[in-house]
């Protein structure tokens, strides 16, 4: 995102708002606000703004899910996630869960066999140990459903007040298989863009519980192990040219940093993103688009056309991917946005959010 | 599983379309009073599918926008106080304040809450009593009563502790200032189907037989609103000028008599300031002198307050469906949803916002972020 470094370095024909003499609130952000952690905009400006130009290098500049090292003529795919969800446990799932998958689907979005994964654990003092053993059974589960083993950790204890019971951050690492080059640099248009099942149930359990809100059913968090379903796609195709787990940010997000990054247009049609009705309820209620929601246990693929029927065939026949359907198609025509033809047969862009959604006002 | 219900259904829609061209001979500029109704226009297209004689003007429903900025910065204030815990709906947090707005304050250490309801607020009062809690009461005659409510409630318990910072607007004085001004084009209304929920439709024969404009109350799903226009188109051509509700399944003539009498109790109509287009006669409410301690203003020492609005922003004109948000030079280029000059386009309900959001392909400037080269790109995990 050179959204800011544009604007601030000033584009020739723009108006400049660094000469703007009226008071632009949000210009600039001197301090961190919750929106940088959103997977949007704000959080892209961070890492480009912040970590890249820090750290430098051609592996980091690709900022895919995970990084694919060569290493020794092996390829190694290498990741990490910090996961500071509140509450620990939810329907569906809890902390541990999402600490052993995301990792797993992110290695797995670079096409990677996932192997080892390490833990760290912030712990916060006063916190019940009987939580924490249910958070590393859940762990323990977790890595022996997705196939991997935790190889390594560190646990560290910070002052009452301050933190928020517990945080698990995991790195995990896996070998990627001859011949699958998997990043959204190569999507192309003409493909089919795909995702794996229903849509939104992740961050809308999280809000159920987190604040409160009850839509008549319980809803329950899609957190899953993807690498199965990946395995499964590839085993039909290496030629799979993207993948993408929508987590924060969604299956917007997602869809326009695949779209930017590969300078093609992405057009979706409405009425084929699977989106189940209580999560459709719980948005309008809360004011909220479900393609912006986070999902735990789903993935976006960009495959060529002449692949797609028998990837989806794959994708439905494996447990994680038996609601796969093909929402829309990677195109020529705008190049870095994404368009979705709504139900009506008029036209929207769905845009990067700028931050966290928030619920509306009525 | 299905994106979108039966109120958005193709067939149906068509059959609607069809029917308000075959009724339409010439032009017409019909207004969506509300913002929710703006969003749900652009969002499905609706717009893009009218015949080119209907035009739609986006009015000024958006109850974060028209909040006025002295309002805003009063919150900001107090927001920032130590010892306060300040609750508001989450899509006030992005509305900007003369120097900042909420989420900056929460950034920089004040303890700003998103509320889903100001009973919610009301218990954090309740929870904290070593604490204010000051909720942010905005809004039309949607939510008026539920926030009389809190404050009817926070008196009945006893909780002292409690406040609101209100400020309430009503729709049909709006709706008159919108149709005396000297640049009205508007010719008929769809009007907020949530607000006539709460007070009914008896406010509205009165203002459509004074200015001879047909008056739906519509809702807020895409067949909702192509029927509301259908009606009012129908209306216009025939030469009627009626109230209409096409939103029976909410909308009772006499609305919500206990919501109304919860209003009452609370508040007294006041005259109102509307951001963006000025003072308007008895257009909102204030907590009555018998709630008056429950009043943030009265309760926090916020005057003095200094506010400078963007000169160059036309939100106000966007606001009275006088220009769309594209013809505002700073839209897309100096004012975007990241460095709002106006509450229009940080709200959900804002047009600007939802021109930005999904319109620039077609109606504004190509988006900056299209024009990055490839390596600058930023994916996040």
């Amino acid at each position: 995102m050179a959204d800011l470094a544009t604007e601030t370095a000033g584009a020739a024909d723009a108006v400049d708002p660094a000469d703007w003499t009226c008071p632009a609130p949000l210009r600039d952000q001197p301090v961190v606000v919750m929106g940088h952690g959103g997977g949007g905009a704000l959080s892209a400006e961070l890492i480009e703004q912040v970590f890249a130009p820090a750290y430098g290098n051609p592996t980091l500049a690709a900022l895919t899910d995970s990084a694919v090292l060569d290493l020794g003529g092996a390829r190694l795919a290498f990741s990490t996630d910090s996961h500071v969800v509140r509450p620990l446990f939810f329907p569906g799932g809890s902390l541990g869960d999402l600490a052993v998958n995301g990792t797993v689907n992110d290695l797995a979005m670079s096409g990677a066999v996932p192997t080892h994964l390490s833990t760290a654990f912030v712990l916060e003092e006063g916190v019940e140990l009987a939580v924490v053993g249910r958070i590393a059974r859940d762990i323990g589960a977790a890595a022996r459903a997705a196939g991997v083993v935790v190889a390594t950790g560190d646990t560290k204890v910070v002052e009452s007040g301050h933190g928020d019971g517990v945080y698990v951050t995991t790195a995990g690492v896996g070998l990627v298989p001859d011949g699958v080059d998997i990043r959204p640099q190569r999507a192309r248009p003409g493909d089919a863009v795909i995702v794996s099942g229903p849509i939104g149930l992740h961050g809308v359990a999280i809000m159920s519980v987190r604040e409160g809100l009850e839509f008549g059913v319980e809803i329950a968090s899609d957190t899953a192990p993807l690498a199965g379903l990946v395995a499964a796609m590839l085993a039909v195709t290496q030629d799979v040219h993207v993948l993408r787990d929508p987590t924060r940010g969604g299956l917007g997000a997602s869809l326009n940093e695949i779209a930017r990054a590969s300078g093609t247009g992405v057009r979706l049609r409405e009425r084929a993103v699977p989106v189940p009705d209580e999560v459709v309820n719980a948005c309008g209620f809360l004011g909220l688009d479900p393609l912006y929601v986070a999902n735990e246990g789903r993935l976006v693929a960009f495959v060529p056309p002449h692949e797609a029927e028998a990837v989806l065939a794959a994708m439905r026949a494996h447990p994680q991917g038996t609601g796969a359907t093909v929402v829309g198609e990677c195109v020529d025509e705008h190049p870095g946005m994404v368009v979705v033809a709504t139900g009506l047969g008029g036209t929207r862009v769905v845009d990067l959010p700028l931050g966290e959604q928030l619920p509306r006002i009525c | 599983m299905k994106y979108i219900d039966e109120f958005n259904d193709p067939a149906l829609a068509r059959r609607l379309l069809d029917e308000i061209r075959a009724t339409v001979t010439r032009p017409w500029a019909l207004m969506e009073v509300c913002g929710g109704q703006t969003h749900s226009i652009i969002r499905h297209g609706i717009d893009q599918l009218l015949p080119d004689e209907v035009e739609l003007i986006h009015g000024p429903g958006c109850p974060v926008c028209v909040t006025p900025l002295d309002v805003i910065d009063k919150a900001l204030e107090i927001a920032a106080r130590p010892g306060v815990i300040f609750c508001s709906f989450g899509d006030m947090l992005r509305v900007p304040g003369t120097d900042r707005d909420l989420f900056r304050v929460k950034g920089e250490g004040g303890d700003v809450r998103v509320v889903y309801s100001p009973l919610d607020a009301l218990d954090l009062a309740r929870k904290n009593p070593d604490r204010e809690v000051v909720f942010f009461a905005i809004g039309f005659e949607t939510t008026a009563p539920a926030n009389a409510m809190a404050v009817h409630q926070a008196r009945r318990l006893g909780v002292r502790n409690f406040s609101l910072l209100v400020s309430h607007v009503r729709v049909p004085p709006a709706i008159e200032a919108i149709m005396t001004a000297p640049a009205c084009r508007v010719q008929g209304f769809l009007a907020a189907g949530h607000v006539c929920s709460v007070m009914g439709t008896d406010e509205y024969p009165d203002l459509a037989d004074r200015y001879r404009v047909p008056i739906v109350v519509t809702g807020f799903e895409p067949l909702d609103i192509l029927e509301g226009i259908r009606r009012a188109v129908h209306q216009l051509e025939r030469g009627e000028h009626r109230v209409e509700n096409a939103y029976a399944r909410a909308v009772r003539d006499q609305g919500n008599p206990a919501a109304q009498r919860m209003i009452e109790e609370v508040f007294e109509v006041t005259d109102r300031n509307w951001r963006g287009i000025g003072p308007i006669p008895a257009s909102g409410w204030r907590l009555t002198e018998a709630f008056r301690d429950h009043d943030a203003e009265h309760r926090f020492d916020v005057t003095g307050i200094r506010t400078e609005e963007p000169a160059v922003c036309r939100a106000g004109e966007v606001l009275q469906g006088l220009i769309k948000p594209t013809e505002c030079e700073a839209f897309g280029t100096a004012c975007t949803p990241r460095t709002p000059l106006g509450a229009t386009m940080v709200s959900s309900e804002g047009a600007c916002a939802a021109y930005y959001l999904y319109r620039r392909m077609t109606d504004g400037p190509a988006p900056r972020e299209s024009r990055v080269p490839q390596e600058e790109m930023n994916p996040v995990g």
